[in-house]
C-alpha cells in the first residue's frame, strides 16, 4: 500500500498545508525491505554481545510457525492469529464508538479520546506481548489497556467513574492503569509516557544485570505524531540508544495534533528518520494494515528481547474520529477523512481473511456479535455498578496508609525490624 | 571509624537473616568525646548502606558517578557498587527523571540527584503527575517508591536562577512526601527512611550544610537507624516564644535562641524535618505552651511554608495566642547576586531575634 510519504499520494490533506511545505521536501519512496526507511547504516558502537546469544523462548514458537507455513504458503497468520487479531480489532472498534454513544447520553464525562481507525497499530503491536511486558499510552488509551488484556468491564466502569472500575475510578479516560497487566498509564501530558516507559525498559535492564533474574521483559510506549516535536522524546531516544534498553517506541502518526496538522508544526515530517539520528533503526510502516504492522513488531520485539537495544517505529494512521468527544474536527478535509476510511484495518484485514480462506463470512460475524453481546454487558455492569464510597476519596495518597511513614500495623516503618532487613556492609 | 552492627543475610530473593553481631571498636577512644560528622558524609554513608542493603536501589543523576558527585555526596559510590547500580546520566532532566519514575513503577527503588532544585523545575512534570500523583490516579496499583534529592535554596552568591527554595511548591501536592533535614542525624535518618519508603519523597538539602560538622550518637550510627517521617524535633526547649523553621535556618534560630536568652526570653525551637506532611501536632502544642509563635523560612514569603504554619496555628490554638503570629521569610525579590543585597534578602538571626522580641512585646 502507498504510504503518507511516497510520491504517489498526496502528502498534504488540504491546500493550506501543500504551500506550506518546501518543493524540496518529497521523500524516495521507502525500499520495500521489512526494516524500512533506515538507508544509512548505523554507527553502532562495538557491542558486548553477551546478550545477543540469549533467544527467547516466545520466538521459538514464531519462528517455527513460520517455518512450519513456508513451504505450503506465504501467509503471514496462522487462522487462529488471524482471529485473535480480528476480534481484538471489532472490540477495540466497537468499545469505542459504544464509548461514544455513552459519552453523548452523559454517563461518560470530561475528555474522552477515542481511537477508531488506530486499532491496527495497537493489535498488531500489543497481540505480540507477553502479560509481563509493559504497555505505556497517552489519553488514548482505551484501545491499548484492551488489547493488552484488561477486561471490556473493567474499562468501561472506570470511565463510567464506579468503582469497579480498573481504577476504582479514580483514574478516568485518560489514566488507565493496570499492574496485573502491566499498563502503566494512561497519561494526559504528551510525552510523560515515553521517559516512563524508558524507565520500565531499564529496570527489565536493570533486573537482568544487576538482580541477576530472568528477564525478557520488553516496553512499548505509544505516543502520537505531536509528540515527537517534544524534547522528552528526544531526551529519551538519547537514553534508550545509549543504555541499549529493551524498548519500542511506536509513533502513531494520524497526522493531526487536536487541529494542529504535523505538516504545519513539523520541521522534518518523516519521523522514523529521527531513530538513526540517536543510533537506532527507524522504521516507516503502513499502520492501516495490521499485517504489515505485526511484521515490523515481530522485529522491533525481537531486537528487544535480544538485547540489541530500542527502535522507533512510525505507523501512518488516522483517527476517523476527531481529537476527543469535544473536538468539532472541522479543520480536517473530507477528501482526507474518506481516503483513510477505504482503508479501514477492520475491512483489510477481514477482506485478506476471506480471501486467503483463512475464514468465512460466518465465522467473522459470529466474532462481530460476541463483541457486541460483550461490550453491551459491560455497559449494563458498568451502569449497575455503585459509585466511589465517600472514605475513597481520600485513600491511596501515599501507598503507606497515613503517609507519616507508618506501616498496616499503625506503627512507625522505621521502627519495624523487618523494614531495617538487609545488610549494609560499610 | 565508628561502632556498627554487622548482619549477614542472603540478598537476592532468600531472606534468611543471621545477625553476628560484633561493633568494630574505633581507633579513636570513646573518651576524647562524642563523634562528629559532616553533613555531607551522614548522606554519603546514609545511600551507601541502602545501597548495599537492597540491590533495588539505584542512583541516577548528572555527575554522580565518575564526578563523584556535584558536591561530593555520592563520593565513592560509582567504585564500589559499579556503573550499573550508579547512573552519570546525560543533562536531561526530564528524561532521567522520568526514566526513574518508570523504573520504580516497575519495582526499582531510584534516588534521583538533582544538581540543584532549580533543575527540578525541568522535571517537575514527572515529579507531580507521574510520581505523586500515580498512587492515587491507579487506586493503590501502582506506588512509586523514588527519592529525589539535591541542594535546595539559596548558596553564596549563585545568582537567582540557583537560589530559589521549592518547599512550599512541593509540599503542596498531595502525593508526595517532603523532608528537609538540618543535623547530620536529620540528614541520615530521614535519607534511610526516604529511600525506604514506598512513596515518592522530595529531599531538600541545603549546599552550605554540607561542610558543618554536627555531633552524632552512636545510635545514629547503626545502618538500620531511621528517622520517622512526619514528625519534628525540638531542638531546643524554652517557654517564652515558639520558633518553627527547618534546615539552615535551624542554626539561625539556634544562635537567636541563644541571643534571646541573654535577654531573658527563653525560644522553643522547633525542627520541622518533615514539610509534607507537617507535624501540626507539635507546633500546636508548643504553641500552645509559649503562646507565641515566629516562623522562619528562606524561601519566598507569599504562599510560602511559614503561611501554611501561621495559618496552621490560628487554626487551631488561636486562644493560646498572646500576640500576633510573625512570619520571617526571604525577601520578594529574585535572589541578587551582590553579597550585601544577597545578605538583606534572607533572614538573618538579627531578623530572628527582632521577631521573637516583638511576639513578645519587647521593643528593643
Amino acid at each position: 500500500m502507498a504510504t503518507a510519504f511516497s510520491a504517489t499520494l498526496p502528502l498534504h490533506g488540504s491546500q493550506e498545508n501543500r504551500l506550506l511545505l518546501p518543493p524540496t521536501r518529497l521523500a524516495p519512496p521507502p525500499p520495500s525491505s521489512s526494516f524500512l526507511g533506515s538507508t544509512r547504516s548505523l554507527p553502532i558502537r562495538s557491542l558486548n554481545h553477551a546478550h545477543a546469544s540469549r533467544r527467547s523462548p516466545v520466538f521459538a514458537v514464531q519462528e517455527v510457525v513460520k517455518d512450519k507455513k513456508k513451504p505450503t504458503n506465504s501467509l503471514l497468520i496462522t487462522k487462529e492469529e488471524g482471529l485473535v487479531l480480528y476480534e481484538d480489532m471489532i472490540l477495540g472498534r466497537s468499545f469505542e464508538d459504544m464509548c461514544a454513544q455513552m459519552y453523548y447520553r452523559g454517563k461518560m464525562f470530561g475528555f474522552v479520546h477515542l481511537y477508531n481507525g488506530q486499532e491496527a497499530v495497537s493489535t498488531g503491536f500489543i497481540k505480540l506481548l507477553t502479560q509481563s511486558d509493559s504497555v505505556v499510552s497517552t489519553y488514548r488509551d482505551h484501545v491499548h489497556a484492551l488489547s493488552k488484556g484488561v477486561s471490556a468491564r473493567a474499562v468501561m466502569s472506570e470511565l463510567f467513574g464506579k468503582v469497579t472500575g480498573c481504577c476504582r475510578g479514580q483514574g478516568g479516560s485518560m489514566h488507565m492503569f493496570s499492574k496485573e497487566h502491566n499498563v502503566l498509564g494512561g497519561f494526559a501530558f504528551i510525552g510523560e509516557g515515553i521517559p516512563v516507559a524508558t524507565g520500565a525498559a531499564f529496570t527489565s535492564k536493570y533486573k537482568r544485570e544487576v538482580l541477576k533474574q530472568d528477564c525478557e521483559d520488553v516496553t512499548v510506549a505509544f505516543f502520537g505524531d505531536g509528540t515527537c516535536n517534544n524534547g522528552q522524546f528526544y531526551e529519551c531516544l538519547n537514553m534508550a540508544a545509549l543504555y541499549k534498553l529493551p524498548i519500542i517506541f511506536v509513533v502513531e502518526n494520524n497526522l493531526w495534533a487536536i487541529g494542529m496538522s504535523h505538516l504545519r508544526s513539523t520541521s522534518d515530517p518523516e519521523i522514523w528518520k529521527k531513530g538513526p539520528a540517536f543510533g537506532m533503526p527507524g522504521v516507516h510502516v503502513d499502520g492501516m494494515d495490521v499485517l504489515k504492522v505485526r511484521e515490523v513488531a515481530k522485529e522491533a520485539v525481537g531486537r528487544a528481547r535480544r538485547g540489541e537495544g530500542p527502535t522507533l517505529v512510525e505507523c501512518e494512521t488516522y483517527r476517523f474520529r476527531g481529537h476527543s468527544l469535544a473536538d468539532p474536527d472541522e479543520l480536517r478535509d473530507a477528501a482526507e477523512k474518506a481516503k483513510y476510511a477505504a482503508r479501514d484495518p477492520i475491512t483489510a484485514l477481514k477482506k485478506y481473511l476471506v480471501e486467503n480462506k483463512l475464514a468465512n463470512e460466518g465465522e467473522l460475524k459470529s466474532i462481530e456479535k460476541k463483541i457486541d453481546e460483550l461490550v453491551e454487558e459491560a455497559v449494563e455492569f458498568a451502569d449497575a455498578s455503585p459509585q466511589p464510597g465517600r472514605s475513597q476519596l481520600l485513600e491511596n495518597v501515599f501507598a503507606d496508609p497515613k503517609g507519616f511513614g507508618i506501616g498496616p500495623d499503625g506503627r512507625y516503618r522505621c521502627e519495624d525490624p523487618k523494614f531495617t532487613e538487609g545488610t549494609a556492609q560499610v | 571509624m565508628w561502632g556498627i552492627l554487622r548482619q549477614r543475610a542472603v540478598v537476592d530473593g532468600g531472606l534468611s537473616l543471621r545477625r553476628t553481631r560484633s561493633a568494630l571498636v574505633s581507633a579513636r577512644s570513646y573518651a576524647a568525646g562524642s563523634k562528629e560528622m559532616t553533613v555531607r558524609d551522614a548522606l554519603n554513608s546514609a545511600i551507601d548502606e541502602e545501597m548495599s542493603a537492597d540491590p533495588k536501589v539505584f542512583v541516577m543523576g548528572e555527575e554522580v558517578g565518575q564526578y563523584q558527585g556535584a558536591y561530593k555526596i555520592t563520593k565513592g559510590l560509582l567504585e564500589k557498587y559499579g556503573p550499573e547500580r550508579v547512573y552519570d546520566t546525560p543533562i536531561t532532566e526530564a528524561g532521567f527523571t522520568g526514566i526513574g519514575v518508570g523504573a520504580a513503577y516497575a519495582g526499582l527503588k531510584p534516588v534521583v540527584e538533582f544538581m540543584t532544585f532549580n533543575f527540578s523545575m525541568q522535571a517537575i512534570d514527572h515529579i507531580i503527575n507521574s510520581a505523586a500523583k500515580s498512587n492515587y490516579m491507579s487506586a493503590g496499583q501502582i506506588n512509586v517508591p523514588i527519592v529525589f534529592r539535591g541542594p535546595n535554596g539559596a548558596a553564596a552568591g549563585v545568582g537567582a536562577q540557583h537560589s530559589q527554595c521549592y518547599a512550599a511548591w512541593y509540599a503542596s501536592v498531595p502525593g508526595l512526601k517532603v523532608l528537609a533535614p538540618y543535623s547530620a542525624e536529620d540528614a541520615r535518618g530521614l535519607l534511610k527512611a526516604a529511600i525506604r519508603d514506598p512513596d515518592p519523597v522530595v529531599f531538600l538539602e541545603n549546599e552550605l550544610l554540607y561542610g558543618e560538622s554536627f555531633p552524632i550518637s552512636e545510635e545514629a550510627l547503626d545502618s538500620s537507624f531511621c528517622l520517622p517521617i512526619g514528625k519534628a524535633k525540638i531542638e531546643r526547649e524554652g517557654k517564652d516564644v515558639t520558633i518553627v523553621t527547618f534546615s539552615k535556618m535551624v542554626g539561625f534560630a539556634l544562635k537567636a535562641a541563644e541571643k534571646l536568652a541573654e535577654e531573658g526570653i527563653s525560644a522553643e525551637v522547633i525542627n520541622l524535618r518533615s514539610i509534607r506532611p507537617l507535624d501540626r501536632a507539635t507546633i500546636n502544642a508548643s504553641v500552645r505552651k509559649t503562646s507565641r509563635l515566629v516562623t522562619v523560612e528562606e524561601g519566598f514569603p507569599q504562599h510560602g511554608v511559614c503561611a501554611e504554619i501561621c495559618a496552621s496555628v490560628v487554626e487551631e490554638s488561636f486562644s493560646y495566642l498572646d500576640a500576633p503570629v510573625e512570619r520571617i521569610a526571604g525577601a520578594d525579590v529574585p535572589m541578587p547576586y551582590a553579597a550585601n543585597l544577597e545578605r538583606l534578602a534572607l533572614p538573618q538571626v538579627e531578623d530572628i531575634v527582632r521577631a521573637a522580641k516583638r511576639a513578645c512585646y519587647r521593643s528593643k
